[in-house]
């Protein structure tokens, strides 16, 4: 193995560790209720750790987000949660809002 | 997911075939939804280019993988050079939320006749916004309906993400900077947004604020193993919290 190996390593690792989880939901999907005390924990899981991941990647970024400033991340944070609840709740419009902004916030 | 949850009521509530069913679901993929997530796959395939991985690295990864929140754990895992135990660990932790959808929507797809194994490749497709289309639509439908409609709904958005991948890759280096910072910036946001859409049972925000304040914090305490642990440790507590809400409010 060397280090060019790595990233497809990682990559076949992450195939694995995705399907896993569909496979196992198949097998599975006549055996336990999608209802109750373990899917609820699960759930609260998986939440918990995607809220993590995505205050990482706006506060903490690694790569060229790092580049933006906090607060200016914040603004656009901020203007597309603003658009998309104004949108009635319109990811596209959310997600074009807080993009045009960091657009504008960097170009200026 | 309310992008598609909020389109109108009008639906008709059975087609005529299963293919009528399947091609309903290219109509109903190939609107708002795949032009989201194909954004947000833009916005990964820039990432990919950024990182220095290759355009086999980011379509590989879309086709075999397919659920962004996890692809992106995995690449940035590569990029700050966490051990690949904790790449697997991570991963599949972010991706744990696909065995309770799987459980919850299989049933619904069965129809009598079919091998099982047609099962286990349909789950491959479920992600979450094929998902939410399918737990809308699906139960009106006549079961042998309910898997053609699924798999080219959510086939389409695969076909979706790994145009918005290639699209985005390419981009990365052709267009200008601020507009490749914007696309990085697309993913953050659109998951963010993605769960703000559906805070309805309270474990819910109880889990993304314990989340959302202990992800950065352990990420500089323990940079492999913080993604995990924020996950682990901050989703009990919340899983805690909201059943000690749930016995004060039963003993008053």
């Amino acid at each position: 193995m060397t280090a060019g190996d790595l990233p497809w390593i990682a990559l076949a690792l992450g195939i694995v560790a995705t399907y896993f989880w569909r496979g196992l939901g198949v097998a599975l999907a006549r055996r336990i209720k999608a209802e109750g005390a373990l899917i609820d924990w699960v759930g609260c899981v998986a939440y918990a750790l995607l809220a993590g991941l995505i205050a990482r990647m706006i506060i903490l970024p690694v790569g060229p987000i790092a580049e933006i400033p906090l607060s200016e991340r914040g603004i656009a944070v901020a203007c597309g949660i603003a658009a998309y609840f104004l949108a009635r709740k319109n990811i596209l419009v959310g997600v074009l809002v807080g993009t045009a902004a960091i657009a504008v916030m960097v170009s200026l | 997911m309310p992008d598609a949850a909020d389109q109108p009521d009008d639906y008709p509530s059975a087609y005529a075939s299963p293919r009528a069913a399947a091609l309903g679901g290219l109509r109903d993929a190939c609107a708002a939804p795949a032009l989201v997530l194909g954004a947000s796959y833009v916005g990964f395939g820039s990432l990919v280019r950024e990182s220095g991985l290759g355009l086999a690295w980011g379509l590989g990864s879309t086709v075999g993988a397919w659920a962004l929140p996890g692809q992106i754990v995995a690449l940035e895992m590569v990029m700050v050079g966490g051990s690949l135990a904790a790449l697997f660990l991570a991963v599949a932790a972010t991706n744990f939320r696909l065995l309770p959808m799987t459980v919850s929507l299989v049933p619904m797809l069965r129809a009598p006749g079919r091998p099982s194994w047609i099962y286990y490749l349909a789950a491959h497709l479920i992600a979450v916004t094929g998902w939410a289309m399918a737990m809308l639509r699906c139960p009106g439908l006549p079961p042998d309906q309910r898997l053609p409609y699924f798999a080219a709904a959510s086939g389409s958005l695969w076909v979706a993400s790994l145009s918005g991948t290639l699209l985005g890759f390419l981009a990365a280096g052709s267009v200008p900077h601020v507009v490749s910072l914007a696309l990085l910036f697309l993913n953050p946001l659109y998951f963010l947004l993605v769960f703000l859409g559906d805070l309805r049972q309270r474990w819910r925000p109880i889990a993304l604020a314990i989340g959302f304040v202990m992800g950065p914090l352990l990420h500089l305490a323990m940079p492999s193993w913080g993604l995990v642990v924020t996950g682990l440790v901050g989703g009990s507590a919340a899983f805690a919290l909201d059943r000690s809400l749930t016995a004060l409010r039963g003993r008053r």
